[in-house]
């Protein structure tokens, strides 16, 4: 009787899908390509639509958790990627950089409930009024993420600490959506941030043209006909754009520029003294 | 049976027996087919100029409601401008089929939508629940009608149904059709308090053999509404009542219907089950109140070629 031999294990592969609404669902469109020999889910424009519904959805309640609960939430995504810190290194992010992941998101959480001081204003006013200028969010803003995994934390972090959501395209699809099943396990709400993998050329139009985006990011967009092209499509519905910068340092100190350029201003005149 | 059961059509059941014996003699709904047939009728898809035309009719279908302690005649006053022209941005854009009011709000709705060719429906005989006595539900009825209702959608007694007093409902609704005169009568069967679908087709033919001219799902008041199963139950009984009597019978699924998508299955479903004669705002209707604005928003995604949003079009 032949010895039986030791059974070898099967490795469990791993398909990279989107992060919309809080759930990992496959593109609508059935459409996948591979990186690095890795099945991912490739966004068609119905998958960017689906992921502005989820943001909206999302919108107001997020918009009106505290600022500090928003901050207790960012904190806990930084626990979250120093728990991932061994599966960030093995896609090839160095371990500085997920250091420096780590403290933008402690840095930014921070930031949540110090960011109307810096932003508002109690303004002086020749009159019997209290006069108040507060920091509003934008509302969904559409983003075209750099390809570093820092980069696509310094776009998502400034935008959501405030109250926004995003809906962001990525185009270093196994990182982004390991940031993903990291926003997925810290008490992010579903539909606060949405990740779809693909070609930015491919749904940025979407996003630039869709009259329930209030905002475009153009962070990652290298063309630069191409971003013309975009702020073209966004003017129709007086969109905040967001030109792309060449040669940012996303290691350097960020300042509250990323913050300040996705809120509003709100205005406020209370009669006083009567 | 026949002929008992024609005999009824003209006038009154002979005796309530006959008339339960009738309900109960119709066959068995087959609970896991009629699922299985609405969902794979809802897995169609619709695109390009199909779904422009589809769109177009389905907002041609629409009971534009408003049923809100709430109402005041200012917002009745703009839902009733809103169905004449539900996109002001695009003349193209056909009107609904029409506004549907509390009896007390019909006069306003009335003054806005004369001679326009949009329709003016008034929920009457003590809506939602249907829990009065008659004499205030011809009543209601009556005030609507003079209002210039020209479309009444009346509740059943569920409770005297459920009972088992089919010749009381059959009587109510008798009483109710006399009282509306010219007006259309629409029979809200609240499927949704029915409980079952053999329930949900006897309550059918008891309508429809007492006269309706419509029959609706539900009032939009209780945790169920219209379904696509329940829906098909219903065009298949208007289907078999016309093929046995000649008379031909509208449907109206109302509660629920919130999304382009949905309605679409449903143009689907009528195609599929009872034809062309159906595809059409005289035979049938959606009770709907939020599901106009995704209509006019797949529109207008259609027409410009980017995704619209909500924060253009009005809340009500």
């Amino acid at each position: 009787m032949p010895k039986s031999s030791t059974p070898t294990r099967l490795a469990v592969r791993k398909t990279y899908k989107l992060y919309v609404g809080g759930k990992f669902p496959r593109s609508e469109s059935g459409r996948t390509y591979l990186v690095d020999g890795d099945n991912v889910a490739l966004a068609s424009r119905k998958d960017a639509r689906d992921a502005v519904v989820a943001a909206r959805a999302a919108q107001p309640k997020w918009a009106g958790a505290t600022a500090y609960n928003r901050g207790q939430v960012l904190y806990r995504i930084a626990e979250m990627v120093e728990a991932r810190r061994a599966e960030f290194k093995a896609l090839g992010v160095s371990g500085a950089e997920v250091d420096a992941v780590t403290d933008r998101w402690v840095w930014y959480a921070g930031w949540s409930d110090k960011i109307a001081q810096v932003a508002g204003n109690a303004n002086p006013v020749a009159g019997p009024f209290f006069n108040i200028s507060a920091p509003e969010p934008t509302g969904v803003v559409g983003v075209v993420a750099p390809p570093s995994l820092l980069g696509l934390v310094s776009v998502i972090a400034p935008a959501v600490v405030t109250g926004n959501t995003v809906v962001v395209v990525a185009s270093n699809p196994q990182a982004a959506i390991t940031l993903a099943e990291v926003l997925a396990t810290s008490d992010v709400p579903g539909g606060v941030v949405n990740i779809l993998t693909g070609s930015g050329a491919e749904i940025a139009p979407w996003l630039a043209s869709h009259d329930d985006v209030n905002a475009l990011d153009l962070a990652g967009i290298e063309d630069a006909d191409l971003a013309t092209e975009l702020e073209r499509a966004a003017a129709g519905t007086l969109k905040r754009v967001l030109r792309p910068v060449s040669g940012v340092d996303y290691t350097e100190d960020p300042g509250t520029g990323a913050m300040t350029a996705l809120l509003e201003i709100k205005t406020v005149w209370h009669p006083k003294g009567f | 049976m026949t002929a008992t059961a024609t005999s009824r059509l003209s006038g009154r059941p002979d005796s309530p027996a006959d008339l339960r014996t009738f309900l109960h003699g119709l066959p068995g709904v087959d609970k896991v087919g009629i699922e299985a047939r609405a969902a794979a009728l809802g897995t169609r898809s619709v695109k390009t100029s199909s779904k422009a035309q589809a769109i177009d009719l389905a907002i041609r279908m629409v009971d534009l409601t408003t049923l809100e302690g709430a109402d005041t005649p200012g917002k009745v006053r703009a839902l009733s401008a809103k169905a004449l022209r539900p996109d002001p941005a695009d003349p193209t854009c056909p009107p609904v089929a029409a506004v549907c009011v509390y009896p007390a709000m019909v006069p306003t709705a009335a003054a806005v939508l004369a001679g326009s060719g949009v329709h003016l429906a008034s929920v009457a005989t003590a809506f939602p629940s249907g829990q009065a006595p008659l004499e205030v539900k011809l009543a209601d009825t009556r005030d609507a009608v003079a209002g210039g209702a020209d479309e009444i959608d009346m509740v059943i007694s569920r409770g005297a149904f459920l009972a088992g007093d089919y010749a009381k409902v059959f009587d109510e609704i008798v009483a109710v059709k006399e009282a509306s005169g010219p007006a259309h009568l629409k029979v809200i069967l609240e499927t949704g308090e029915l409980g079952t679908y053999d329930n949900v087709r006897r309550a059918s033919w008891l309508a429809m053999l007492a006269g309706a001219d419509f029959i609706k799902t539900s009032t939009g008041k209780v945790p169920v509404a219209a379904t696509p199963p329940v829906t098909l139950l219903m065009l298949e009984a208007v289907r078999d009542f016309r093929e046995r009597y000649g008379r031909q019978v509208g449907v109206k699924p109302a509660g629920g219907i919130r999304t382009t998508k949905d309605a679409i299955k449903y143009l689907v479903m009528i195609n599929e089950t009872v034809g062309d004669d159906w595809l059409s705002p005289d035979w049938f209707r959606f009770g709907a109140s939020s599901l106009l604005n995704d209509l006019l928003m797949q529109r207008t995604k259609l027409t410009t070629g980017h995704y619209a949003g909500p924060d253009y079009f009005t809340l009500d």
